[in-house]
């Protein structure tokens, strides 16, 4: 694996909440261009997993290299680096104080990244892509599930960032309305971002994911291309979790 | 009763207008405390939370009427002691704005720091999670949102702001109350007078409450 290439190295890393140790010993990397699909029971740790990633987590041991710099050196701007990296939550947390368009130019502007005009220009073109340029005036309150996180997926793009954080994108949607934000994340894949999902999409998992990681309590039990992990699990705990969802 | 408005409706109505001197003094120096201490008690800091803990504790655990004895006579006392005579002297106003921005500005850090941790913590996270610098979130996102929430205490705290004014008629500042006591001594009309006084209250505080009604479904228009 050529080391330019890694956009995310993870090593031990571990992760206590007082004295529960939800993850012990996780270490993978992900290099630019992957789809990496993490899927796992619920307490697995996975979306924790996530979420150390940008450091929404406070990390306990280990180390984790995004693009080059170490967000567990306390040192590191973490702000710099989080500019880097979108996430997508599963509750969409849109900015409800502001519209859609106030969601999508918030960071870019005040972090100096663009003009008003020039973010405005480019939420538009963004909005274009997720299919809702109609709703650029809208506030969060006026939209459905779906279009609430399109919007999200959105405003993280915004910031032109070089990998996409999903946690647990279509958890919180009415069925009906996962195909369409599966549809953007498909699009996104197949324009080359770098994605780390967490999801219990096994057929996303599937048809999008360079690499499957099967996680429970703590650690990556298994890891591989789509068919090895879905198709043909070689650990009983991926089996026996599989048996249920499939 | 005529005769009283008369006569004393001039003196009344100047010492209305000391104690919404003294009301508004008092509030924006308040909201100022208010705000420093709700932050503190919301930042992801031990020492920070204790002592907003401590500044909210403390005031809320002794009355305003002995806070106001303890600035306006034991503050000066203590520092005079120490620093020979006269060196420090409070005006009545200047006490009464220092005890009622302490006594409201606690109360108004409880309503902040509710008010900010009633917005989902998901907002936070997603703005962070753009880049946003701590303080950037906080004042883009997470206080605008707050402050809806916090509108209908913080105007009830307001009103108790208002009438908490006549307690600092103890200190001589001829606020209202204080200036009535003074007219009952020199008419001997008791009813009649605290009467004309009970009803300037109500009206000043009714008016306000209305405006302030206006004004939260004003701010709330067009957000639903």
């Amino acid at each position: 694996m050529a080391e330019n290439n890694v956009k995310i190295h993870v090593s031990h890393l571990k992760k206590s909440f007082g004295n529960l140790e939800v993850l012990k010993d996780v270490s993978v990397d992900v290099t630019q261009g992957e789809v990496v699909v993490v899927l796992g029971p619920s307490g697995s740790g996975k979306s924790t997993f996530l979420r150390c990633l940008n450091r929404l987590e406070t990390i306990t041991d280990g180390q984790v290299i995004v693009d080059g710099y170490d967000i567990t050196d306390k040192k590191t701007d973490i702000n710099k680096v989080r500019e880097n990296i979108g996430m997508v939550f599963q509750h969409f947390n849109l900015f409800n104080n502001l519209n859609v368009m106030g969601n999508m130019i918030l960071a870019p502007t005040e972090l100096k990244k663009a003009t008003k005009a020039e973010a405005t220009a480019n939420a538009l073109k963004l909005l274009k892509r997720v299919g809702l340029l109609d709703k650029a005036e809208a506030y969060p309150s006026q939209l459905s599930g779906g279009q609430k996180q399109r919007v999200a997926i959105a405003r993280a793009l915004a910031m032109n960032p070089d990998i996409l954080l999903f946690d647990e994108p279509t958890s919180a949607l009415d069925p009906e309305m996962v195909g369409e934000v599966l549809q953007v994340m498909k699009q996104l894949a197949s324009e080359g971002m770098t994605m780390v999902v967490v999801t219990h999409e096994i057929g996303f998992a599937r048809e999008v994911a360079s690499r499957v990681i099967f996680m429970e309590g703590g650690y990556i039990v298994e890891e591989g291309t789509p068919e090895e992990v879905l198709d043909h699990p070689k650990e009983a705990r991926t089996i026996d979790f599989l048996s249920k969802v499939l | 009763m005529i005769r009283i408005i008369t006569t004393y409706g001039g003196l009344l109505l100047t010492a209305m207008g000391q104690t919404l001197l003294l009301a508004l003094c008092g509030l924006f120096f308040a909201c100022i405390l208010g705000l420093i201490f709700g932050l503190l008690s919301v930042l992801k800091n031990r020492v920070c939370n204790i002592v907003s803990i401590i500044f909210v504790d403390a005031i809320r655990g002794v009355p305003m009427i002995v806070l106001a004895f303890y600035i306006y006579f034991g503050m000066p006392a203590l520092f005079n002691g120490l620093m020979g005579y006269n060196a420090v002297t409070l005006t009545a106003l200047q006490a009464g704005t220092i005890c009622l921005s302490l006594n409201c500005g606690a109360y108004m850090a409880e309503i902040i720091r509710a008010g900010i941790q009633s917005v989902d913590k998901g907002q936070m996270e997603a703005a962070r999670s753009l880049g946003l610098p701590y303080w950037k979130a906080m004042y883009r996102v997470v206080l605008p949102q707050a402050i809806r929430t916090m509108i209908p205490s913080i105007i009830n705290q307001f009103i108790i702001t208002l009438k908490d004014t006549s307690i600092l008629s103890v200190i001589g500042f001829p606020e209202l109350v204080n200036t009535a006591k003074n007219v009952v001594a020199n008419s001997f009309r008791t009813f009649e007078v605290w009467t004309i006084v009970a009803v300037m209250y109500l009206i000043i505080i009714t008016v306000l409450s209305r405006v302030a009604k206006i004004l939260e479904r004003r701010l709330n228009r067009g957000r639903e």
